[in-house]
């Protein structure tokens, strides 16, 4: 028998509830209110009063409303026909919802209950199974979707038999397993897991060995993100990072990409929504949207559902993961999701931490980076999970509660700045204060031994050092001005200005420079290293600017051109013969 | 507000702080409208039968004993055509003398319009004015703030805006207006023959500041309507959004909550994106684009009123006096739309971003080379001819007084790199510059 209950306060959204029987933390209540039933979290239980947050605006709710406690925690729905699909952060699906406003309580299904999947057996009676084994599959999209024994399931399993190939809904018993004790247990496509608990069903979790491709050159140049890795844009407003992210989101060479629109602009998501039907994955060639699920918040919706809707892109990133599958998650903005925490605390009347942070903040954060990582399968095969997500910190200042947090969890920190904004060089990703840790990986370095050139980390941070050299040399030039110091100084900055503009500046918006290959971003930062390593013959410091300036302009029209045309090694030959001209004999 | 025959009066309010009352009281709904002693309250918090209500204009004079009477709902505007051409207080209740409005009751501040449903803004919103057009170009559906000391002259830049803007309706939501101010768009309302295009919601400073809590909820329950129900293009005005953040900070204070960065609420984000995330392109051809002000306080973009409003809005837009030439520009380095990739290029001309692109960069030159000189450096030639572009870039392109169409805008900026640099300084695409590179300088 459920537990049910009344309501004895409110406070905006969180609701008092006297409990008549036993209630759990992060329990799912049902708030009704008149013909609308709104769904709920107890977050607080006090005695029998049980203090609930509801997904939903509590206008007009009244003591003595009835709620019935529904026995499980926040679940996540995971089977096959999630990719493509909308989702708010309750995974209920957008486009499925009638009207131009999201009603109060509407709930739509995550999945398509009729829609009948071509379903090929993987195992055979008499297999010995556990959580997360592959018992089948069918194709969604253009991906192979395992049917999986649920996550749930604990210790192991006989199957006892697997239907035939076949077309089947997703509610079709598909394999029935059996227990240690002998009892039978009928499979479905579909399984339900507990969004704020990790999925557990691999092996090992080793260290990630390789880097994920997302064309974008400041990250896979100067600080690549690992695949199976973690990182974080932090980045005041107007620095650029939804641009950024959206374009990892139509490059990176993932199998799956969940967005999750936490808090942010709702014409961010109409962009996603008008865009990724159309454009193409740059690795396959399908179109962006088949491979990508977006679980969409936005700052107008429900604070708490909000809160949510990180953990319901991990989990569905996290059952794609358990396929073998390469998945990378974006969340824009970590900061929102935050701020969830804090308004919730705050109605919670919680004892503050900095800036009326909820004190276990940081703890909550690392929880939940640590949810990504690379896996080894039962049977062999490996799946992971990248994790990016954007920092809004207040007023730019990165000495705050949720950046100083996510620096201790993630990897990857690509600082964007204000500075660079401002004189419009994008992506304004900041070359020294950025980092990866994980150029520091040996099984990395040999990775791109391997996978680029031999020796490459040493050039990335040969570069890097230029670069630290010319921004002390324009330092230099600020303090004694363009006169009172050698030419060499000038050299000096402008030879990391070239780096500068050629390597770490992209144009998003043009359709060839948006999208660098690694083999073009290996040849292109050798050209620029080569340059780099020659001596010029100056007369004066203008003669210096204006031969960069020359050079920088030739080497934004390669950038712009189509890799390998006629245009291309036009303006390489230009490249060549403008060198030549100032080239020191010496 | 009258009160029925059968609604129950209490009489008996247990505590009194500034801005709320409790009393004791049963079947009373969350956000339900009150009156309190002839003062309009709402209620924002239920403790079993304790009722907190909110007094809107402050308990000044309320006696323990004063009537309380429940209304059984939320706040609400009464909508139609006749809205247009009028002027309210932040209740709705008309300050023009004339009639109050017949129509059908809709609460304000209500549902969200399913993102799924939206549709990406496209079209172009033409001011005249190049720090906006050519620079950072609005469009229609988005949501972009003024971003000024207060010194400046943003309600006037902000009028300008919407008397040029093709709306067909234009709404203002004033918070904290000063009467002046009100009386400035009143009279140009009128003059300019566009009241039957206007409606507005005025919360003057001679009004108690928590009833601006109102106002932009009014204002875009008013933009709904016309919006989603007529189709039609609604521009919103909404000033002054830092006095309306000050009158959250005054509530949440009384109610004992704990403040975040600088007094403000911990929920100030939230409180602010559910005003303007109302900005909407709707499938029908309606649209609601939301333009507003938000004071700085010695220019302090990191105070959390600007700083939350900036991760929430599309881009912002900053005025400056430009020392060179004396006027008023829109500064080109601080502002930004962010919807400007959806429209540049496409619905106008080709060369559209290269052109800003390439304008501001050479501006940017400019402001080094200005720092070079102020440093007591040599300037070089090409400091030299920035300078003098600089110069005329802001005479004839950023400053606020010029009115001209975004072509004319490209010519213009295509004739002055011409007058003052060589086609490799400029670094544009070569496709572009062969084809709009003028033959005469």
């Amino acid at each position: 028998m459920k537990t049910k209950g009344k309501v004895t306060g409110i406070i905006s959204n969180i609701v008092i509830v006297r409990a008549d029987g036993p209630v759990a933390q992060n329990e799912i209540a049902t708030v009704t209110l008149g013909e609308v039933s709104m769904m709920a979290e107890v977050i607080k239980v006090i005695g029998d009063d049980a203090y609930v947050q509801v997904f939903d605006s509590t206008r007009g709710l009244r003591v003595g409303a009835e709620v019935e406690f529904e026995g499980h925690m926040l679940e996540a729905t995971l089977g096959p026909g999630i990719l493509s699909k909308n989702y708010d952060g309750l995974q209920n699906d957008l486009a499925d919802m009638d009207g131009l406003f999201i009603r109060r309580g509407q709930r739509t299904s995550p999945l398509d209950e009729t829609t009948l999947w071509e379903f090929e057996p993987l195992a055979k009676p008499g297999d010995r199974v556990e959580a997360g084994d592959w018992l089948g599959q069918v194709k969604e999209q253009w991906i192979m979707h395992k049917i999986m024994v649920p996550f749930a399931f604990e210790g192991s399993y006989t199957v006892k038999s697997v239907v035939g190939p076949g077309e089947y809904n997703i509610r079709h018993t598909v394999a029935v397993l059996e227990d240690a004790q002998g009892r039978e247990h009928p499979v479905t496509m579909v399984q339900r897991w507990p969004v704020k608990r990790p999925v557990k069903a691999y092996v090992s979790k080793p260290r990630p060995s390789r880097i994920l491709e997302t064309g974008v050159r400041p990250i896979d140049t100067f600080n690549p993100i690992a695949d199976g890795g973690t990182g974080f844009i932090p980045g005041p407003f107007g620095a650029g990072k939804t641009v950024l992210q959206h374009a990892i989101a139509k490059q990176a060479e993932a199998d799956i990409i969940i967005m999750i629109a936490c808090g942010e602009r709702a014409n961010e998501v109409v962009e996603i929504f008008a865009e990724f039907p159309h454009l193409d994955d740059p690795h396959t060639g399908h179109k962006l949207m088949e491979r990508t699920t977006i679980i969409c918040n936005t700052s107008n919706m429900p604070v708490a559902s909000r809160e949510a809707s990180v953990y319901t892109g991990m989990t569905i990133g996290e059952y794609y993961r358990a396929m073998g599958l390469k998945v990378l998650i974006l969340a824009d903005s970590t900061s929102r999701w935050a701020q969830a925490l804090r308004e919730m605390s705050n109605r919670l009347e919680e004892l503050p931490g900095q800036d009326a942070f909820p004190m276990d903040l940081s703890a909550i954060i690392s929880n939940f980076y640590a949810r990504a990582g690379l896996v080894h399968l039962r049977n062999g095969a490996t799946g992971s999970v990248t994790f990016l997500g954007t920092v809004s910190p207040a007023g730019g200042n990165l000495k705050e509660p949720v950046t100083e947090a996510t620096q201790k969890a993630a990897r990857c920190f690509y600082a964007l700045s204000q500075q660079r904004a401002d004189s419009k060089r994008y992506p304004a990703i900041d070359p020294l204060d950025s980092y990866s840790k994980y150029l520091e990986y040996p099984e990395i370095v040999e990775y791109l031994d391997g996978r680029i050139e031999a020796g490459w980390v040493g050039l990335v941070n040969k570069g890097k050092t230029i670069v630290q050299r010319g921004k002390e040399a324009a330092e230099q030039i600020d303090i004694l001005g363009d006169d009172g110091v050698p030419v060499e100084y000038h050299d000096r900055f402008w030879k990391s200005e070239l780096i500068d503009f050629v390597i770490l500046q992209q144009d998003a918006f043009d359709a060839i420079d948006a999208n660098t290959p690694l083999d073009r971003q290996r040849y292109m930062y050798n050209l620029v290293l080569d340059i780099c390593d020659r001596r010029f013959d100056f007369d004066d410091f203008q003669g210096c600017a204006e031969f960069y300036k020359s050079l920088i302009n030739l080497f934004r029209q390669l950038n712009y051109s189509e890799w390998e045309s006629e245009k291309f090694a036009e303006y390489r030959a230009r490249i060549d013969e403008l060198v030549a001209t100032k080239e020191s004999n010496k | 507000m009258t009160t029925k025959a059968f609604q129950k009066i209490y009489t008996k309010i247990d505590n009194i702080t500034k801005a709320t009352v409790t009393v004791r009281a049963q079947g009373v709904g969350n956000d339900e409208l009150a009156t309190v002693g002839g003062k309009l309250a709402q209620v924002v918090r239920i403790s079993g039968d304790e009722i907190t209500l909110q007094v809107f204009q402050g308990t000044e004079g309320i006696a323990t004993d004063s009537e309380v009477v429940f209304h059984g709902e939320p706040p609400v505007l009464k909508v139609g055509d006749d809205l247009a051409g009028r002027f309210f207080d932040a209740y709705g209740a008309p300050l023009d003398g004339g009639m109050p409005v017949e129509g059908e009751a809709r609460e304000i501040g209500g549902p969200t319009v399913n993102p799924f449903k939206r549709i990406q803004p496209s079209e172009l919103i033409a001011t005249g004015i190049a720090g906006i057009d050519l620079n950072n170009t609005i469009v229609s559906g988005q949501k972009i703030p003024f971003f000024a000391d207060p010194d400046q002259p943003y309600n006037q830049v902000m009028a300008d805006v919407a008397l040029r803007a093709q709306a067909d309706k234009i709404i203002l939501g004033g918070m904290g207006m000063t009467n002046d101010d009100y009386l400035y768009f009143r009279n140009l309302f009128e003059n300019a023959g566009v009241l039957d295009r206007i409606v507005c919601f005025v919360n003057t400073t001679e009004n108690p500041p928590v009833e601006r809590l109102l106002v932009p909820d009014m204002a875009l329950t008013a933009a709904e309507y016309f919006a989603v129900d007529k189709g039609e293009k609604v521009l919103v005005l909404l000033t002054d959004m830092t006095l309306y953040a000050d009158a959250l900070a005054i509530v949440s204070n009384r109610m004992d909550q704990i403040p975040s960065k600088d007094s403000m609420p911990g929920s100030l984000y939230s409180d602010l994106a559910k005003i303007y995330e109302k900005a909407v392109q709707l499938p029908n051809g309606g649209s609601i684009t939301i333009i507003a002000v938000t004071t700085l306080s010695g220019g302090d973009i990191t105070n959390a009123v600007p700083d939350n409003t900036g991760y929430i809005t599309e881009g912002q837009l900053f005025l400056r006096k430009d020392s060179d030439t004396g006027k008023v520009i829109v500064d080109p380095f601080r502002s930004l739309s962010r919807l400007k990739q959806l429209v540049i290029g496409k619905k106008t001309r080709e060369d559209h971003p290269q052109v800003m692109n390439a304008a501001v960069r050479l501006y940017s030159d400019a402001a080094n080379a200005r720092t070079k000189l102020e440093n007591g450096f040599d300037l070089s030639d090409y400091d030299e001819r920035t300078l003098k572009f600089a110069r005329e870039y802001s005479e004839r392109l950023l400053a606020i007084d010029v009115n001209i169409e975004v072509t004319e805008m490209l010519d213009t900026a295509w004739r002055l790199f011409a007058k003052y640099f060589t086609k490799s300084e400029v670094a544009i695409k070569e496709a572009l510059t062969e084809k709009y590179w003028p033959r005469t300088a």
